[in-house]
């Protein structure tokens, strides 16, 4: 494993994840497997500071759903994504809602600037703040 | 047609831009082909048996003359002078050198086309109706909703990596010209009393190796919400489609091993929770969009009538030329199916020809068929004998539209790597042969698919022929009484398989058998079978 790159300033939470089918309330980390249900940890999303979400493969995209469900639920801790996952698929995961990134191969810094840096506007609005052009649009018409 | 803005314009040199690097860091190796591979497909590009393969987006099957000259532009300078038009709408080219991908893209980008999301398990092409805008049984022209889909789904964080692939079409009329039963989700414009448009939405059709048709879970979602109900159902279905099995990952096994109406509730559950997010644009956004698509200025003193003395060119009105909403229009279809042809190629100076007429006559639009024909959608019938004559020069006035020798056919193992059978040459053989008889013979779709996965349509063919291989040899099922329009059934096979020739036989049987049985000359094939069932054709097949 690589190193996390990580989108957050605040220190690293470095408790270790239980599996969700150990998780105890008041527990501060717990990972959840791809199929697992993120809607089940709606109701800690106060008491955790980090959830891990595994991505077993390239093709696996359940992890994104998954990390929308918890913003949605307004959890603010560290979303890490773990496996699997490359530096192209960043802009992805930071729109879905994942501020941290445990790859198995590492990812360039510099790449992943310039990665994150390439696309100046969006289409749809997800969990990040970014506004979707429709909004700019709007804006710049009004 | 629509004109992108700054905002439109700048994602699509960004992706140039991305796909400019990844194509760099791999060829200085920095990344492995296996690495690579999901970034090229994201951009349209498959490796085919003997080059590169690129499926350029045309978004609801609508390009300018502008456009089709950079197809054509793009078929000289990278491919070998010809492109292929598929049934999705889209264009293909063969023979492809990934160095010069950037370079293309940033042609393509130049007149606002890319090739974004025609390839892996995101959301495709968003394909409608090619008679959009122009047919006279239209509700509304289901394009401006088709290109706020395209602008949602592009590059979307969250189905980006779906179980599999999926397919989104919008008509605007019950006539259906789209395919809508046979997509991932088939969305209808319908009109309630008070005037309004809503959306019928139809989810879980598809074809390939488990084939379905697909069930209607809203018969009315209000305009102003349906992105958010799409992403109900894109939620729904990234959650809990399989995972475990490539050919049990479509959204329709989800949908049948749930039930349609179970699949109904899961969607309206979600619905209810991501709807207050704010996901849909505001109405104006729809309507900006729609004011891009507004018909071209239409002479209502054009006239009707006009001299039909010559016999090709009547015959060539009869067969290719539907009637318009405005009296004095017709819709011409350009069928790019000449008997002994690949069906859906177009050469470059063929590509440019098409795009002149289009400038000339056609209000500047050229539409792409999914049965691989290209229209032409506001023509005064006072310019059709003119412009049939450019066709006629161009080897472009085959008048064969949903007849015999209309032939629908996937690329095959001629080209295509998952292909277990031929599938271009029984396209030729059946059109050579059965072109003579084809006028007696009135509507008939015959489709042809060289494997399971069923790109050549071939279960929603009247005629549907599949290639399999058996044993090291390939094998051709035939398959009776499918439709892919608003009568939609699934065709069923017939009995054994046949080679090559055989399958020619085959079908020349059924027809000669058809001729006997039809009630008079005006039934189709398809309701003369629906009327008798398979065993007649079996009979004289298999006797």
């Amino acid at each position: 494993m690589a190193e996390v790159y990580r989108l957050r300033a605040d220190p690293e939470h470095t408790a270790p994840a239980v599996p969700l089918a150990d998780y105890q309330p008041g527990g501060t980390a717990v990972r959840l497997e791809a199929g697992d249900d993120a809607r089940l940890l709606v109701p800690h999303v106060g008491a955790l500071r980090r959830i891990d979400i595994a991505f077993p493969k390239f093709r696996e995209g359940r992890g994104y759903s998954s990390a929308r469900i918890l913003r949605e639920a307004g959890f603010t801790g560290e979303i890490r994504a773990l496996g699997v996952l490359y530096v192209d698929q960043l802009m992805f995961l930071t729109r879905a809602g994942f501020d941290a990134v445990l790859p198995e191969t590492p990812i360039d810094p510099e790449v992943a600037e310039r990665t994150l840096a390439r696309f100046p506007n969006v289409y749809m609005k997800a969990a990040d703040s970014l506004q979707p052009i429709w909004a700019l649009r709007e804006q710049s018409n009004a | 047609m629509y004109r992108y803005d700054e905002y439109d314009q700048a994602i699509v040199d960004a992706r140039v831009a991305e796909f400019r690097d990844q194509v760099e860091r791999r060829l200085k190796n920095e990344i492995s082909e296996e690495a690579f591979k999901p970034l090229r497909l994201m951009n349209g590009l498959y490796l085919q048996l003997h080059a590169y393969m690129l499926r350029v987006a045309i978004p609801y099957g609508t390009v300018d003359s502008r456009q089709m000259r950079m197809l054509a532009h793009i078929a000289r300078r990278y491919d070998r002078g010809y492109g292929h038009f598929t049934t999705r709408q889209n264009i293909q080219y063969n023979w492809m050198k990934l160095e010069e991908m950037p370079d293309l893209l940033a042609d393509l980008a130049s007149v606002e086309m890319h090739a974004f999301q025609t390839s892996g398990n995101c959301i495709r092409n968003i394909s409608s109706d090619q008679f959009a805008a122009a047919a006279a049984d239209e509700i509304a022209d289901p394009r401006p909703y088709a290109e706020l889909l395209r602008q949602w789904s592009t590059l979307h964080p969250e189905f980006s990596f779906l179980p599999r692939k999926f397919k989104i079409a919008v008509t605007g009329s019950t006539i259906d010209r789209a395919a809508i039963k046979l997509h991932d989700i088939g969305l209808e414009l319908v009109q309630n009393d008070a005037g309004e448009i809503g959306l019928k939405v139809l989810v879980g059709g598809g074809m390939g190796r488990t084939p379905m048709l697909g069930h209607v879970i809203r018969e009315w979602l209000p305009v102003a919400d349906y992105l958010s109900y799409m992403e109900a159902i894109l939620r729904v279905y990234n959650r809990h489609g399989r995972r475990d099995n490539i050919y049990k990952a479509r959204i329709k096994i989800l949908v049948n091993d749930l039930g349609a109406a179970e699949f109904a509730r899961q969607v309206e559950e979600e619905w209810v929770l991501v709807k207050p997010l704010g996901l849909d644009p505001p109405p104006s956004e729809l309507a900006r969009i729609a004011a891009h698509f507004a018909p071209p200025v239409l002479d209502a003193n054009a006239p009707v009538e006009i001299d039909q003395s010559n016999p090709d060119f009547a015959n060539w009105v009869t067969v290719n030329t539907h009637p318009h909403r405005a009296p004095g229009y017709a819709i011409v279809t350009i069928s790019l199916k000449a008997p002994g042809e690949i069906p859906g190629d177009a050469s470059a100076d063929q590509m440019d020809i098409i795009a002149d007429l289009a400038q000339r006559y056609a209000g500047d639009e050229i539409r792409v068929t999914h049965a691989q024909n290209l229209v032409l959608p506001h023509v005064r019938r006072a310019d059709l004998f003119d412009l049939w004559q450019v066709l006629v020069s161009a080897g472009l006035a085959t008048a064969n539209l949903d007849r015999a020798s209309d032939i629908i056919s996937c690329p095959g193992l001629d080209y295509c790597t998952l292909a277990n059978a031929r599938s271009i040459p029984i396209a030729q053989k059946l059109a050579v042969k059965l072109a003579p008889q084809e006028a007696d013979l009135g509507e008939l779709k015959i489709k042809v698919s060289g494997c399971i996965n069923g790109c050549g349509h071939h279960h929603a063919g009247h005629i549907g022929i599949l290639g399999v291989d058996r044993k090291g040899e390939e094998n051709y099922q035939l398959l009776l009484g499918g439709s892919g329009a608003e009568d939609a059934t699934l065709a069923k096979i017939l009995g054994p398989g046949f080679d090559e020739n055989g399958i020619v036989t085959a079908v020349e049987k059924v027809i000669d058998r058809y001729k006997t049985l039809r009630a008079d000359p005006a039934e189709r094939f398809l309701d003369t079978y629906r009327r008798v069932g398979a065993e007649p054709f079996k009979e004289a097949v298999y006797g």
